[in-house]
């Protein structure tokens, strides 16, 4: 069992995602940054679906009431365990009653802690993961406080076999300097005057302080839609159009961008003018507020190629562990 | 008398309410004791709050309120009675 002592600015309980259910409108959830969720489990030997810790910002304190191994994983984050430091990116060996404290992240804002086995929530919907607008999933469907009890999975690895287990730093992110968001852009871009389809390609957007797990508000200049008499079924604003499904990633253009995430609502009626390709979402879950990212415009099949390029990563960081 | 800077640990909005209808947390001249929260910090609409880590008074507060913060900047200055 692991205590929370603290609970931290916005801590979930979150895993790969819950999937099927985004016709009726249920979002997947799941970790914000998959790659780092990733990496947390291979590390301390754990399926990539097995439940994490997402801290964003600021960290949870926890005191754990068994033997295991826990890992940090994603933005950087001081942590401590009774005193200790406790390294970025490596497998290390946590022991009956010891406590874990953390801080604020020093770049990025999700940080990802696996524990031996997993964090153990009933599924809901086939997936662990906390979708704190309804309520559901994680612990209690919300975020974590002191004196919530969170049970471990059982038939972790032994930790004799997995303490110590490094990533290789050069299949890591460079978290600072990751502000370029390749995108495929479509389908309503043709709603956007050309200038304004220039535009979205060509300045760099400030993330604001509404950026969390359903969407990411940026701040930049104005885009303006072509005028035009809107059809039937669409509402009378000019960002209007005749409901569509919202891919994740989606760019919605309510006035201010906003790209979804991972709690998003799954369709409406406003122009999604680009999607932000899954291997870079990764990296927008961890731009902080006021810092600044930029569209790339890319192909579906450079978007495949990326996706392969983030899998050759994880694949060779599981090699590393390996030995 | 010695004087320390509280720094906001996050981006994000600075508030010196706890509500939009409550009376400011702090003005400068207040005397405060150490864990009360003098401000807030927001971020994806959930607050961190921003305590005095010891006894002190506020000399001055840095930032307007609702003004936008980066991790690290200087919000409150207290000076501490030696």
């Amino acid at each position: 069992m692991i205590e929370v002592v603290k609970g931290g600015v916005s801590t979930t309980i979150q895993d790969l995602g819950r999937f099927g259910h985004y016709h009726i409108g249920m979002p997947p959830s799941g970790a914000m940054d998959l790659f780092s969720h990733k990496v947390a489990n291979a590390l301390v030997g754990n399926a990539s679906d097995a439940a994490t810790l997402e801290m964003t910002y600021d960290g949870a304190d926890l005191r754990f009431e068994e033997n295991g191994v826990i890992a940090l994983a994603g933005a950087p984050m001081p942590a401590e365990l009774d005193g200790e430091d406790v390294p970025m990116h490596e497998a290390v060996r946590v022991e009956a009653g010891q406590e874990l404290e953390t801080g604020f992240t020093t770049e990025g804002a999700r940080t990802y802690l696996s524990v031996s086995a997993g964090i153990d929530v009933p599924e809901v919907m086939g997936s662990r993961s906390t979708y704190t607008l309804v309520g559901i999933g994680g612990h209690e469907g919300r975020t974590l406080q002191a004196g919530d009890e969170l049970v471990t999975g059982e038939n972790g690895a032994a930790p004799d076999t997995v303490v110590g287990n490094t990533a290789p730093e050069e299949n890591l992110p460079d978290l600072e300097n990751s502000n370029v968001l390749r995108t495929v852009i479509g389908l309503c871009d043709y709603r956007l005057t050309d200038e304004s389809r220039e535009q979205l390609c060509d300045v760099a957007w400030k993330v604001t302080p509404e950026a969390d797990r359903v969407g990411y508000r940026l701040e930049g200049p104005e885009l303006e839609f072509v005028e035009r008499e809107q059809p039937f079924g669409a509402g009378t604003d000019s960002s209007n159009v005749v409901d569509v499904g919202y891919p994740i990633g989606s760019i919605q253009l309510p006035q201010k961008p906003i790209v979804l995430m991972r709690d998003a609502v799954t369709g409406g009626g406003y122009a999604t003018i680009g999607t932000v390709i899954g291997a870079d979402r990764s990296l927008l879950a961890q731009r902080r507020t006021h810092e600044t990212v930029r569209f790339e415009p890319v192909t579906v099949e450079e978007a495949l190629d990326a996706r392969q390029s983030v899998q050759d990563d994880l694949a060779a960081i599981r090699t590393a562990i390996e030995r | 008398m010695a004087t320390e800077h509280l720094a906001a640990p996050m981006p994000g909005v600075f508030y010196r309410r706890s509500d939009p209808d409550e009376p400011l947390m702090v003005e400068i001249g207040d005397d405060v004791s150490e864990g009360d929260t003098v401000a807030l910090i927001g971020v994806m609409k959930n607050f961190h709050d921003i305590t005095a880590p010891h006894d002190g008074t506020v000399t001055d507060i840095l930032v307007e309120n609702e003004g936008e913060v980066e991790a690290g900047q200087k919000l409150i200055e207290l000076t501490i009675e030696d």
